[in-house]
């Protein structure tokens, strides 16, 4: 034993010089590509507290000159939209994480129960709907012409709450229940919900937290289907109205100036605007996914490797 | 007492109750699409309804094919995909590795920000990306101004998206997938590196006969899983980062975006429904076709 320590320590001696190179090339790596990840962002920053007429000059910078909070103002003067799109996006985020936990937790259980005569029937049915998709026209002509659901948030929440591969990673938590506890539960008469409720939910606690995030995630991103369905900037969630924002560089300012009338339409602060509300929209949420960004790696390592 | 028959009749409907709402959910969205896989041999137009319109037969899938789009889409598709499976693992692979020689505390820190650009949806990356592009203002024309370079209108220019594209795609992915290899790295019995180090082997051969080995079952996975998906494009990376410039079509239209303008610009579905029914046939055999091959590498990874 001791002898291997000693033999260990040696090497480690020996090659401590070309190590600590090569260690300071590797950090050389990671703080260079950091960078990249950071300073996209702090330029976005820096646009957001910059003057316009600045901007018209110099172009855009790494730092600004001058602090300016034109930007800021305007988008907080014409309060409506984007506190609107604030409540929206959260609205969407929260009933549509919990209703999809309580779908995909339900049916993840069923099949998880070796005792159902459809377990395997429904593990099945969750199954295909991976391999195959009908597509993006007969989907959207159910939405638009069978359920009418144009300019319903419903739109937004419904196809999102269910997907093969959340309950079949569900499936996989429920697995670890051990099936004793189930039968015991039930010669004492217990429901099958009361055992769902009171048994499962608290032992499958891990995974139900995991997936939350990976909803919560999904709900608060979604652009796609607010693109695709809803044209009422009454009902827009954030991401709906940061579209509108980059498609149409003039949308702050128009909006702004059809609220403030006596405002000169050049006087607006269109630049910076833009992207302080990129900045009100999106910066909220990261310290919180980033808190939590060990789960969302769990969670897929788990689902890529099958359990 | 109660019959053991009752009991089980009663679980099995208390269980497809509860099954219930995820069961209708599926069976509404996505199942009742898969009959609109007819679409592209009926008449159909978005106004009007799928089973009283006439067949056509193969006409929409002869225009499509006869259209240089159907190339074009495919192409881009496809090629995309395939150049962000090699490089996208060669950079994380290659990252992991590296993560895996520092301590603690620096992993950490470096997959924290890695991870900035994953959590941001791609229309917020978008925007950000136009503070480096713009023609006018953006970063990159300032710098290429200030050392007495012509401006470059970004935008306007195909030649340069293939490696935007490709390096944003990327960029936002690598945190994830670099922690699932480095994941995957932690998990190797330290003793392997200890037994190699005694025995004098380098850091190159520990990487060589101990961690690509270990590593080699999660790259095969993670890379048939994505070639069971490379008939679908990331959406957002092809519609929002180019600002859906169609002088850039030509680089970034795919077989999505193509269906997507056919809804939403042109009305005209037909040639697109076509387009989305080779992608919806095509993306089926794959899956199985990658499946299959999964099976015979490792039985115990496969899908089914």
């Amino acid at each position: 034993m001791n002898k291997t320590m000693m033999k260990k320590n040696t090497i480690k001696h020996n090659d401590n010089i070309p190590n600590s190179t090569s260690k300071l090339l590797i950090h050389l790596v990671f703080i260079l590509f950091s960078l990249l990840c950071v300073v996209p962002f702090i330029i976005i920053i820096s646009i957001s507290f910059s003057s316009d007429s600045y901007i018209r000059l110099h172009g855009y910078s790494m730092i600004p000159k001058v602090l300016n909070l034109n930007g800021y103002r305007m988008i907080f003067a014409d309060t409506g939209q984007i506190f609107n799109s604030y409540g929206v996006s959260i609205f969407i985020t929260i009933f549509g994480t919990a209703i999809s936990m309580w779908c995909v937790a339900t049916i993840g259980f069923v099949i998880s129960r070796r005792d159902y005569k459809f377990a395997r029937t429904t593990t099945i049915f969750v199954f295909l709907t991976m391999l195959f998709n009908g597509g993006l026209i007969p989907t959207y002509i159910l939405m638009t012409r069978i359920l009418h659901l144009q300019n319903s948030l419903f739109a937004v929440i419904l196809p999102l709450l269910v997907n093969g591969w959340s309950v079949l990673l569900m499936k996989g938590f429920m697995r670890s229940v051990p099936v004793a506890m189930i039968e015991s539960a039930k010669i004492d008469g217990a429901s099958e919900l009361r055992i769902f409720l009171y048994i499962i939910i608290p032992m499958a606690k891990a995974g139900i937290a995991t997936l939350s995030l990976f909803s919560v995630l999904l709900y608060w991103n979604e652009w796609f289907l607010p693109l695709l369905y809803i044209e009422n900037m009454k009902i827009a969630p954030l991401q709906l109205l940061l579209y509108r924002v980059m498609s149409n560089a003039q949308y702050l300012a128009s909006s702004f100036a059809s609220f403030n009338q006596n405002l000169l339409v050049k006087d607006i602060p269109t630049l910076s605007s833009r992207m302080a509300i990129v900045v009100v929209a999106a910066a909220p949420m990261l310290p919180v996914f980033l808190y939590f960004q060990k789960y969302f790696v769990k969670g897929l390592v788990i689902g890529s490797l099958k359990e | 007492m109660y019959t053991n028959k009752n009991i089980l009749k009663r679980t099995d409907f208390d269980l497809f109750v509860l099954a219930l709402p995820a069961v209708l959910l599926l069976l509404i969205f996505n199942y009742l699409p898969m009959i609109g896989i007819i679409i592209p041999f009926k008449d159909v137009q978005l106004g009007n309804d799928i089973f009283s319109s006439k067949w056509i037969g193969l006409k929409n899938f002869k225009f499509l094919f006869s259209s240089p789009d159907a190339f074009i889409i495919t192409r881009n598709t496809i090629g995309y995909n395939l150049v962000f499976i090699i490089i996208g693992t060669f950079v994380s692979v290659s990252f992991a590795l590296m993560l895996y020689e520092l301590g603690r505390k620096s992993v950490k820190v470096y997959q924290t920000v890695m991870f900035i650009p994953f959590f941001f949806s791609w229309i917020v990356v978008s925007l950000v990306f136009s503070g480096l592009l713009d023609m006018r203002y953006g970063m990159l024309n300032v710098f290429l101004e200030h050392f007495g370079f012509e401006s470059i209108a970004w935008y306007n220019e195909p030649v340069y998206w293939p490696f935007i594209i490709v390096f944003t795609a990327v960029w936002k992915g690598a945190g994830y997938s670099t922690l699932i290899y480095y994941t995957g790295l932690v998990g190797i019995n330290s003793e392997l590196f200890e037994a190699a180090s005694i025995d004098g082997a380098s850091k190159m051969q520990m990487i060589n006969r101990i961690s690509i080995p270990a590593l080699k079952p999660l790259i095969i996975m993670l890379t048939l899983f994505s070639i069971g998906k490379i008939f679908y494009s990331d959406f957002g990376l092809f519609y929002h980062l180019p600002n859906n410039s169609k002088l850039l079509y030509e680089v970034t239209q795919t077989i999505d975006i193509y269906v997507y303008n056919s809804i939403k610009v042109t009305g005209d579905v037909g040639m697109s429904s076509a387009a989305g029914f080779y992608q919806s046939i095509c993306g089926l055999i794959l899956v199985l076709f990658t499946n299959w091959i999964v099976r015979k590498v490792d039985i115990e990874n496969s899908l089914f």
